[in-house]
């Protein structure tokens, strides 16, 4: 049957094709480097980005995001709002229109029935959809006919876009993915790296960890795109491999992620087969501060969680002067390049949730001993390390084993020895840093030490879940097995009020200036966090690829269709 | 040599079920989450989810005991249904990758091919290259032919391949653009001109690991060349007016052989192994590539699985190696 209807599909194409613009799959094949390999095709069973974007040629969302985080509909005919009537008055119900006539790439039409399946597909049990996120909240999702879907919440969402946009939640056949709810979900190895899709490309061929070759879906909705009839993602090797092969060597049209130092982009701008480009979003690399004591010397259980404040760093003015000690311009020159820029925010975008916080950008020494001595914080026994009521400044800086943030230690290290404090560094295996397991010490999220280092963002372009991440309730402690989210185990009770407000405010500006307060409460009025760095996205793209958009808000890939072999 | 060679088939199994409970505890053991490269994004409930689909979240016996059924039992069922079209396994759970949800079967069954094609051509080079390099090293001791082919053997078994790898690149790639820096896995030889596309880009790779199986395989040459020419029965030889030519290449080459052969054999294993670092370094995504990028993002089916696989061929080629040297030396008896 699926043979007949592919033969039919195809019949169906050969016979349109004249009509058609007759640009379609005429520029050939265009390559793509994923130097992390593309494990899946389906987003909802793996988080990471390399395989959400290669996904995205093929699966595509409701509605995605351009290149300044605004919404632009896909599948849906427009973007739902209040203003429309797409949303309802009370927020507790969103309406999505898809558009008519859409077909999938084996000819079937899409419907309503399919956006509905997504939501079971990724909220069944024992499923373990890595995108759960996105569907939280949900009562019930309704389809009164074909092409209207009614998604009604819990209770009012004043940001009601989280399910079925972006990247991250493309739409799923139902008929192909019947039979992979719950636990067969990961079983269903086909389906996985052959998913039937809107987009403008199919999987022909599909070698796990290593090569994804896809061609021109014939009922792709635009008959005059894709400009490229074949599409090449190879995987393997690292960064400044990927990006040699496009810039120095020509092999590939395009590189994704080629984080390389700054001396590295140079040399490799030099081959003058491609250039760099960069898009700024949401992802910050930041210092934390423990506001409560690590000290090995307390019990078990009792080391960094509220029990105990931190004994140092409970001083407001203290924390100040870390982050006043700090060059960022000079950590970007050295570790980012192209591919940051120095930050005061924790929500550095879109522009308007950002606050127009600047005063940490001018490194001021002297103003950071200054506030130390004001502290009570002096050097009583001329060793050059600060001193206070018998007790020495002298903490603990972690981070992941990564080249740039080593670098960045040190720097930071210099800056702090500077004012007086002494630094001891511990760099942990990203995998048990980043690892979560309860048991072993060397967690994030444990965070036995007084400062540490790493990098965060946030899922499209709402911070309401990011800035929820530091309510009181959210401070991981061995009663939650270390899971919370509240690293820095801050607590401030007008914080937690002002996030309630934020879930009950509707309209972008409004909401937009209470992020902007959550986040200057977090950083330049408490400094609980020293954001540092603005880490952009940073790819490779031939001078031969025309079309290409760079995007921080959805897939890197988002434009695909309007590629183009420049002649 | 029968009942010799059942006997070591039998001792192998506690052998290798030995190995494979070590292996297991100790990927298991080795710090590290599958969940490490998950986006922070992702909220600690989600997190819970995926481990438990995963099933990483079940005790560590229950995991190698399902794992033992899966590898023995359930994995050649498999393979049976697919030689003869049957239906044995019932759409039992097979091994599936906790990184890519693909069973761990599948991806070898993708990864070999260029593995043995490249590496497997780059040993048959080293060793054509190393046998005549060591006889000619020996026959001429201290000899400059010998000092030079000394020279080349510490340079290729001392330079580590990730520097010869990179050094390769950038001169024949990247400055003079003759190579391709990227192996095309997709690429299959038809004609004329995919066959040398495919000469084309295992030049580098192949260049690379030959000089380093030569230089390792030429030292042991020479060595057993070198001690057979000092014996008894080549002054016999030589006595009863043999040609040099004859003395060396028919009565010394077959003696000295010997010691080599096991070399050569207990050194295939490691074609199907892979060469982790130059499969890297040319993306070449073999076994080795693999087994790299599993252990990075602690899947530990597929470590388990590949490094068991290898456990299994070490032991095997280690009973061949035995086999053959029975075979080749007749004074050498089992039984």
């Amino acid at each position: 049957m699926k043979f007949r209807t592919a033969l039919l599909g195809a019949a169906a194409a050969f016979v349109l094709a004249p009509a058609a613009h007759a640009e379609r799959g005429a520029d050939g094949e265009v390559k793509i480097f994923y130097y992390q390999a593309v494990s899946t095709l389906n987003a909802y069973l793996s988080s990471g980005t390399k395989d959400v974007e290669a996904g995205s040629l093929v699966l595509e969302p409701l509605a995605g995001f351009d290149q300044d985080g605004q919404l632009f509909p896909r599948l849906a005919q427009d973007i739902p709002t209040v203003e429309n009537g797409g949303v309802a008055a009370d927020l507790t119900s969103i309406t999505w229109k898809l558009k008519e006539g859409l077909v999938w790439s084996d000819g079937t039409p899409v419907t309503s029935a399919d956006v509905k399946f997504t939501y079971e597909y990724c909220t069944a049990p024992d499923g373990g959809c890595a995108q759960g996120a996105k569907y939280e909240g949900i009562a019930s999702i309704e389809t009164p006919d074909d092409l209207t879907v009614i998604v009604k919440f819990e209770g009012p969402k004043p940001y009601p876009y989280q399910p079925f946009t972006g990247g991250t939640a493309p739409i799923l056949q139902k008929a192909q993915f019947e039979a992979c709810l719950g636990a067969a979900a990961q079983s269903c190895v086909e389906q996985n790296s052959k998913p039937i899709g809107t987009g403008p490309f199919i999987v022909t061929d599909f070698k796990v960890n290593d090569v994804v070759t896809l061609e021109v879906n014939p009922n792709y909705r635009d008959a005059a795109k894709p400009a490229f009839g074949k599409v090449t993602i190879k995987g393997g090797g690292d960064a400044l491999a990927a990006a040699s092969a496009v810039m120095e060597t020509g092999e590939f049209d395009y590189a994704w992620n080629t984080q390389i130092n700054p001396d590295q982009q140079k040399q490799m701008e030099a081959g003058g087969k491609g250039t760099f480009v960069n898009a700024f979003g949401t992802l910050v690399e930041r210092i934390e501060i423990n506001m409560t004591d690590p000290s090995p010397a307390l019990p078990e259980g009792e080391r960094s969680t509220v029990k105990h404040p931190h004994p140092i760093f409970s001083d407001p003015n203290v924390r100040k002067a870390l982050s006043m000690a700090i060059d960022r311009q000079a950590l970007v020159d050295i570790g980012y390049g192209g591919a940051g820029r120095p930050t005061c925010n924790l929500v550095p975008a879109p522009a308007y949730q950002a606050s127009d916080n600047t005063g940490c950008l001018t490194q001021d020494v002297e103003g950071a001993k200054a506030l130390l001595a004001e502290a009570g914080w002096t050097d009583t026994d001329g060793d050059g390390i600060l001193d206070k009521d018998g007790k020495k400044f002298s903490i603990l800086y972690q981070t992941s084993v990564n080249a740039v943030r080593q670098d960045f230690q040190a720097l930071i290290k210099g800056w702090w020895n500077a004012i007086g404090i002494e630094v001891e560094l511990k760099s942990i295996d990203a995998s048990v840093f980043f690892g979560g397991d309860a048991a072993s010490p060397d967690t994030f999220q444990k965070f036995y030490a007084d400062v540490e280092m790493y990098a965060n963002n946030f899922d499209g372009t709402d911070a309401e879940p990011y800035m929820s991440q530091y309510l009181c309730d959210k401070i991981p402690g061995p009663e939650n097995q270390w899971q919370g989210e509240n690293i820095n185990r801050f607590c401030d009770p007008a914080y937690d009020a002002l996030v309630k407000e934020l879930s009950t405010t509707s309209g972008i500006e409004a909401r937009g200036e209470l992020v902007k307060k959550l986040n200057d409460m977090l950083t330049k009025d408490s400094n609980v966090v020293i954001p540092l760095v603005d880490r952009g996205r940073f790819s490779a793209k031939s001078n031969t690829l025309d079309g290409f958009v760079m995007n921080s808000w959805d897939t890197e890939l988002w434009n695909v269709q309007d590629w183009t072999r420049a002649k | 040599m029968l009942t010799f060679t059942l006997r070591r088939l039998l001792t192998a199994i506690p052998t290798l079920l030995l190995i494979s409970l070590v292996i297991f505890l100790l990927v298991d053991l080795a710090p590290g989450s599958p969940l490490s490269d998950v986006p922070l994004t992702v909220p600690p409930d989600v997190r819970q989810k995926m481990l438990e689909a995963m099933g990483a979240d079940q005790p560590v016996m229950v995991r190698y005991f399902l794992w033992l059924k899966q590898f023995f039992w359930i994995e050649p069922l498999y393979g049976i249904d697919a030689l003869l079209g049957t239906d044995f396994a019932q759409g039992a759970q097979r091994i599936i990758s906790w990184q890519s949800k693909v069973p761990v079967f599948q991806i070898i069954g993708e990864r070999l091919p260029q593995t043995l094609t490249v590496v497997g051509t780059a040993y048959l080079i080293g060793v054509l290259i190393a046998l005549p390099i060591g006889i000619y090293s020996a026959y001429r001791q201290y000899s400059w032919f010998d000092q030079a082919g000394t020279f080349f053997a510490m340079a290729g078994f001392s330079v580590p391949t990730f520097f010869t790898g990179n050094l390769l690149i950038l001169i024949f790639a990247v400055n003079l653009g003759w190579f391709p820096t990227i192996y095309d896995t997709n690429l299959e030889v038809v004609d004329w001109a995919s066959f040398t596309k495919m000469l084309a880009q295992m030049a580098l790779p192949v260049t690379v690991l030959a000089l380093f199986n030569a230089a390792e395989i030429s030292r042991y040459t020479r060595s057993s060349v070198l001690e057979n020419l000092g014996q008894d029965y080549v002054r016999t030889a030589r006595a009863k007016g043999m040609g040099e030519q004859k003395v060396v290449l028919k009565h010394v080459l077959r003696n000295s052989l010997i010691p080599v052969v096991t070399v050569v054999a207990l050194g295939l294993p490691t074609v199907f192994g892979g060469a982790i670092v130059t499969e890297q370094i040319f993306k070449i995504n073999g076994i080795g590539a693999a087994l790299i990028g599993a252990i990075n993002v602690s899947d530990l089916p597929t470590v388990q699985t590949v490094t068991f696989i290898f456990a299994v061929l070490i032991v095997m080629f280690n009973l061949i190696a035995d086999i053959l040297y029975g075979i080749l030396d007749p004074r050498i008896r089992y039984d």
